[in-house]
């Protein structure tokens, strides 16, 4: 067993993990985040998307371990008890979901876009969304629930 | 996946030692070993973690005329940071994968891995690069020996990667939309009169130098001075993505858009 110390969506864990556990196992077994899902398991579908140290990762295709000392961000950090998050919200208002195995990582792949480039380009979207893959929907919607954020985001700044 | 012990040494001398012992296996970002250890096509007893080895992050543009990127650098960083000196290798890094690979990945990893596709060695070979590991420098002419097969010794670890910067240059690739890798890919550079066209994604043998075309292009750097020229496509990959025949064609293709490109 490893012993890791890390933040996840602003609550510090520390405690021992079997060092050939994979962070989306981890998040989702012992920590009971279960809004990470894994898709593929093989690194290519992106529904495991978290955020490690501000960057998007594929959690299936890390050890818990590598992220010891790291902050780390889930779907479940995005919404508050209250309200969802802009990029949840846009989602939904633009149905850019179908059945949702998807929209975690789709959604922290979009958080991860915007916070390095707030007003991306369509062609700019649909590149940063390359390892994100929909099987429902296409990615129409998905991309003009992106845009629309990154819209909302730039008048609330502007205002 | 096997169970596995860990080391996480903080710095090249440490990780040497690690990797010294039976059954250590060297872990950058692990894009490509993680899933190899699920499909328990590798099972190291000790996975020696790269990542915390300070002297073997980042990008430093040396004098002017070289890229030296650490082994345990990813591809975001090198895309980045390589952006104003050497855009094309900064394009190439910046397209490997997709963006969450390239926030793990590294390019030693990719360079030791040596896969017939990867992008990396392209570079590596058009520009001449120096592969610096623990204990000699290897130049990428001597480096690449054939399908995931290179000059690293077992436990060898890469610790930093030179790239002479070209006078022009350009990374020409053909994506295979599911992997993402070069169904093929074509680096160009130019260095004074001095043309050198690297391929990967093609051979059987891993990336290559196409001879003829770069004694064409030293002579007249231009597409139409390989307009004439073709290339066998015999040892070339076939596989359900392409024949062989359709990979030979490619190449000529790519090579003539990267001139164009960097022209």
């Amino acid at each position: 067993m490893e012993t890791v110390n890390l933040i996840v969506n602003g609550s510090a864990f520390s405690g021992e993990v079997e060092g050939r556990k994979l962070l989306s196992d981890f998040l989702r077994e012992d920590l009971r985040c279960t809004g990470t899902h894994v898709g593929c398991d093989t690194g290519q579908c992106g529904a495991c998307v978290v955020h490690v140290g501000g960057k998007a990762v594929k959690s299936c295709s890390m050890f818990a371990w590598e992220a010891d000392g790291m902050e780390v961000a889930t779907i479940e950090g995005m919404a508050d008890e209250e309200s969802l998050g802009d990029i949840q919200q846009a989602f939904q208002d633009s149905h850019a979901l179908q059945c949702g195995f998807c929209t975690p990582g789709m959604v922290m792949s979009a958080a991860a876009l915007l916070d390095e480039n707030p007003n991306p380009t369509d062609a700019e979207i649909r590149d940063y969304l390359e390892g994100n893959l929909c099987r429902c929907t296409g990615y129409h919607n998905i991309v003009k629930a992106i845009r629309s954020v990154a819209e909302r985001r730039a008048s609330a700044g502007a205002a | 996946m096997y169970d596995f012990e860990f080391a996480r040494p903080t710095t090249v001398s440490e990780a040497a030692s690690a990797l010294a012992a039976e059954g250590a296996q060297a872990l950058g970002g692990g894009q490509t070993l993680i899933p190899s250890l699920k499909n328990r096509l590798a099972s190291p007893s000790l996975l020696v973690i790269l990542a915390g080895i300070d002297e073997m992050r980042g990008v430093d543009i040396d004098a002017g005329d070289s890229v030296v990127v650490g082994g345990a650098t990813t591809h975001a960083e090198v895309a980045s940071a390589a952006a104003d000196s050497f855009p094309a290798l900064a394009w190439l890094a910046g397209n490997i994968g997709d963006p969450a690979v390239r926030n793990r990945g590294t390019v030693g990893g990719s360079l030791a891995n040596n896969d017939p596709s990867a992008c990396y060695p392209a570079a590596a070979l058009a520009t001449g690069a120096t592969i610096a590991t623990n204990n000699r420098k290897i130049s990428a002419d001597d480096y690449f020996k054939g399908m995931f097969e290179s000059a690293l010794y077992e436990g060898e670890l890469i610790t930093k990667v030179r790239f002479p910067i070209p006078d022009a240059a350009n990374y020409q690739k053909f994506e295979q939309p599911a992997s993402r890798f070069a169904l093929v890919g074509v680096f160009v550079a130019r260095f004074g009169q001095e043309a050198r066209v690297a391929v990967t994604g093609a051979s059987e043998n891993g990336a290559f130098r196409w001879a003829e075309a770069e004694a064409a292009l030293s002579a007249d750097f231009s597409s139409g001075a390989i307009s004439d020229l073709s290339i066998s496509a015999d040892e070339m990959i076939r596989d359900l993505h392409g024949s062989s025949t359709y990979r030979a064609h490619l190449t000529k293709v790519l090579t003539a858009r990267a001139v164009d490109a960097a022209s």
